[in-house]
């Protein structure tokens, strides 16, 4: 690798082949029957399973590839250095020390190539949540770093102090060693993505690469994206049958109206790529009901939508459309009750008390994540979605006129407008049109 | 790069000071014991002068320290585009004088635009039919909105207001008639927007904020303080748990508020002239801006800082109004010089430029579906292009 390699930002990709090897070492190493043997370990009157010593790792290597002591102390500290093995007794200092001293395996949920690039707002969750545990005796650097983030993303803090205290109370529910494995590994992972490097020197070489990979991962997002979408971009590849304008022809207005029988596969295809894109676009919204009516978890949108209508809606009807929130959605026994934790819940509870535009934001966010994290990825895997995939629409694209200089005539459309103005004059009795 | 955020919005803060200062005082009549006091208050002036100066400096200090990659570079290895063939598909005469503005509906193929008579028409620009006509009672319509629910239009300019139509297809109606004044504000009206329903308004305004309003009430909801000159533009962010937009004005800087609070969050100053347009990149984590510079720059919200320029010492006059194709991939900006400039987002090109209008273009968006983008002119016309 050339220093043109590094300017153009080679090393990422450099970085990860070099993940991927250490990654083989690391499934090597835990494999059943040619792996390390594993074994308990005390840690003051706790036992931590599957755990094992530095001189057994150096061992190991040892044996399996044939190297010297020397060399595989090398190989082992560079497991430790990048996040996949992580000591137990001094979780800041990552070394492979050639003794008794205990070190885990990563799971591979917080390898750093798993998830890369490392999100603010996790970074965000796991300050809060160490600071609640700990009641604010962070070291300097993250109170730092809490600080600047607490003024950076200020308006979803309330989102993040909620899922902290969320998945606190998660933990305290399982057993004291899971626990305190678990927090080892999340430490140790934070530790490899957020090194406690002091702000101002900013000087030495490692940490510019760090940087400069960091904003080279942010830029990668739009490349990303361009190409995601750009299929779906009109102005760039077509569309079909044909581009209006061009044509004059509406049928690609009418097929992909709010509401058809059968839609097109790009916009099936597009519901794939965030579950904002699902929720923005009606048939999609109305697809992923049906699907929640099938998990008995319809209420979790149905939620949602009243939520919404209260954010945007008219200041004058928010007392009533809260009313009815908590009647349909909140109150004990309600007939739609959506589960809420308790925290946000009594937090919501107050706040209707003097009910409000956002009284509902923290509740409809957590019902959001809830749904996006779960129901969402199970929607796109299920048969609703797959076989909705496989029998929409992919027009065939208009041959071009015979006579291209006869103008095809321009057909007017309904006005918004009217159509509203006609649902009105017709009354309730009237169904959607 | 953790610290810039905390500098720049003290910059912000202290340039805001220095304003409300200027305003309190600047323009009190001089009486003769008011003397002693204007020394000590243009002393004070010098002070936070200075100290915004010096937070400037360190500002830039600290993000040049980091050694960031610009976003051509990382787009080297993506496949460049081709030439690209885009034509007026229609044009729209109706308009008396200069076209000022215009906006999209959301049926992909109305459109309202606004003009310096006056006059505020609503087409299907598809069959190129007027459909509403609204006679303003001021010149220099600077600004105009469609409806999500596409029933009503909002607009103002040298009213100060901002006031919403609701669309009547009676044709014995007078729109005017239903007329409700939403915005007030104290100088005149640049830019309006509905946010995600027909029951609230976002305006920006020449007297240097921006404003967030009940449709229904005509209540103030919340006022953005922060600019310290005219706002021209803004921009609502796409994002899922929606909150926050950008602002552009003649202080050179592009600010993104919390909708919630009022509180910038975020600023920044790299352009050298009046920033004329903002437009959030479709993803939400960026966005653009075109300004009297001549240049066109994008901004990384993620990263905090400008991430792009888009400009070609061909290239002399300002940008009026710019916008990003569906995917992105390519932006658009309406020139001072009659021509829109098309450029790929990622590698900092220019991919074509289109010539037909016969004086500035004024206002410039892509349609809904992205099938299209429209410009407004100063040469009385409306132009589709696709």
């Amino acid at each position: 690798m050339t220093i043109n390699t590094l300017a153009k930002g080679g090393w990422h990709r450099e970085q990860m082949t070099c993940f991927q090897k250490m990654e083989k070492v690391i499934v090597a190493m835990q494999d059943p029957d040619m792996g390390m043997k594993m074994r308990n370990q005390r840690l003051l009157i706790t036992v931590i399973p599957h755990a094992m010593t530095g001189k057994d790792i150096i061992d190991w290597l040892m044996q399996n590839y044939n190297i010297n002591e020397e060399e595989s102390l090398h190989l082992g500290g560079f497991l430790v250095q990048y996040g996949y093995i992580y000591p137990l007794k001094e979780p800041r200092c990552l070394v492979l020390r050639p003794d008794e001293s205990p070190y885990r395996f990563q799971t591979p949920y917080f390898w750093t190539s798993t998830r890369w690039p490392v999100s603010e707002l996790d970074y965000a969750i796991f300050l809060a949540k160490k600071n609640i545990r700990k009641q604010g005796e962070l070291m300097e650097y993250e109170k730092e770093r809490y600080s600047v983030l607490h003024k950076r993303i200020n308006h979803t803090w309330d989102f993040v102090v909620m899922q902290a205290r969320e998945q606190l109370r998660a933990s305290k529910q399982r057993r004291k060693a899971d626990r305190i494995v678990t927090e080892c590994q999340e430490q140790a992972y934070w530790l490899i993505n957020r090194p406690p490097w002091p702000l101002n020197a900013m000087i030495c070489c490692s940490n510019t690469i760090i940087l400069s990979v960091r904003a080279y991962v942010l830029m990668c997002r739009f490349v990303k994206y361009s190409e995601q979408y750009q299929n779906h971009d009109p102005i760039m590849q077509g569309c079909l049958p044909s581009n209006p304008w061009i044509s004059d022809d509406t049928a690609h207005w009418t097929m992909n109206a709010a509401l058809v029988p059968i839609p097109t596969r790009l916009r099936v295809e597009r519901w794939s790529f965030s579950f904002m894109e699902l929720l923005s676009d009606a048939m999609g919204r109305q697809e992923f009901m049906m699907y929640l009516e099938k998990e008995f978890s319809a209420e979790n949108l149905c939620f949602w939508q009243a939520c919404e209508e209260i954010r945007h809606g008219e200041s004058s009807k928010i007392v009533e459309k809260v009313e009815e929130i908590y009647k349909n959605f909140l109150a004990p026994g309600a007939a739609r009750w959506v589960n809420i934790d308790s925290k946000t819940m009594d937090k919501t509870l107050e706040g209707i008390k003097h009910p409000h535009r956002f009284v509902m934001d923290d509740a409809q966010m957590h019902i959001y994540f809830l749904m996006k994290k779960d129901s969402y990825p199970r929607y796109l895997k299920s048969d609703l979605y797959k076989s909705m995939l496989s029998k929409a629409i992919v027009p065939q694209e208009t041959k071009k006129s015979v006579f291209p200089f006869v103008r095809r005539q321009r057909h007017s459309s309904p006005s918004p407008a009217q159509a509203a103005e006609d649902s009105r004059s017709k009354g309730p009795q009237a169904g959607s049109d | 790069m953790v610290v810039c955020c905390c500098l720049g919005r003290t910059a912000t803060w202290v340039s805001y000071q220095l304003k409300i200062h200027a305003q309190k005082y600047m323009r009190s009549p001089l009486i003769p014991e008011m003397a002693t006091q204007e020394v000590q208050l243009n002393e004070t002036l010098a002070h936070l002068k200075s100290e915004s100066e010096s937070l400037k400096s360190k500002l830039e200090e600290e993000r040049a320290k980091l050694h960031d990659v610009e976003l051509h570079q990382v787009a080297e290895k993506v496949e460049g585009l081709g030439q690209f063939v885009m034509k007026t598909r229609r044009t729209l005469k109706g308009h008396g004088n200069k076209v000022l503005c215009m906006d999209w509906c959301k049926d992909k193929r109305r459109i309202v635009s606004s003009s310096q008579d006056g006059k505020v028409i609503v087409w299907d620009a598809f069959t190129t039919n007027k459909e509403h006509a609204v006679t303003m009672p001021c010149t220099w319509v600077m600004a105009c909105a469609y409806a999500p629910s596409g029933c009503a239009v909002a607009c103002g300019g040298l009213d100060n207001k901002c006031s919403v139509y609701p669309l009547s297809l009676d044709k014995n109606e007078n729109l005017a008639a239903k007329k409700k004044s939403v915005a007030m504000h104290t100088n005149y009206l640049s830019a309006c927007s509905f946010t995600n329903s027909d029951m609230q308004i976002l305006t920006s305004s020449g007297d240097g904020t921006c404003a967030l309003w009940d449709v229904e009430s005509g209540q103030l909801l919340q006022s953005f303080h922060g600019h310290a000159a005219d706002v021209l533009c803004l921009d609502l962010a796409p994002s899922e748990t929606g909150n926050t937009f950008v602002s552009g004005g003649c202080d050179k800087k592009a600010n993104v508020w919390d909708m919630r609070s009022g509180q910038c969050i975020q600023s920044f100053e790299t352009h050298e002239s009046d920033i004329n347009s903002v437009r959030y990149y479709p993803s939400g984590d960026a966005f653009a801006s075109g300004s009297d510079d001549a240049t066109c720059r994008l901004y990384d919200l993620r990263a905090d800082r400008e991430v792009a320029i888009y400009s070609k010492e061909s290239i002399i006059f300002g940008v009026s109004s710019v916008d990003f194709s569906l995917s992105g991939r390519l932006l658009f900006g309406g020139y001072n010089d009659y021509t829109i400039n098309v450029w790929d987002v990622l590698k900092g090109t220019r991919v074509s430029i289109l010539f037909g209008h016969e004086n500035r273009v004024s206002t410039l968006r892509v349609s809904p579906d992205g099938t299209a983008f429209s410009t407004g002119s100063w040469d009385h016309t409306l132009r589709i292009w696709a």
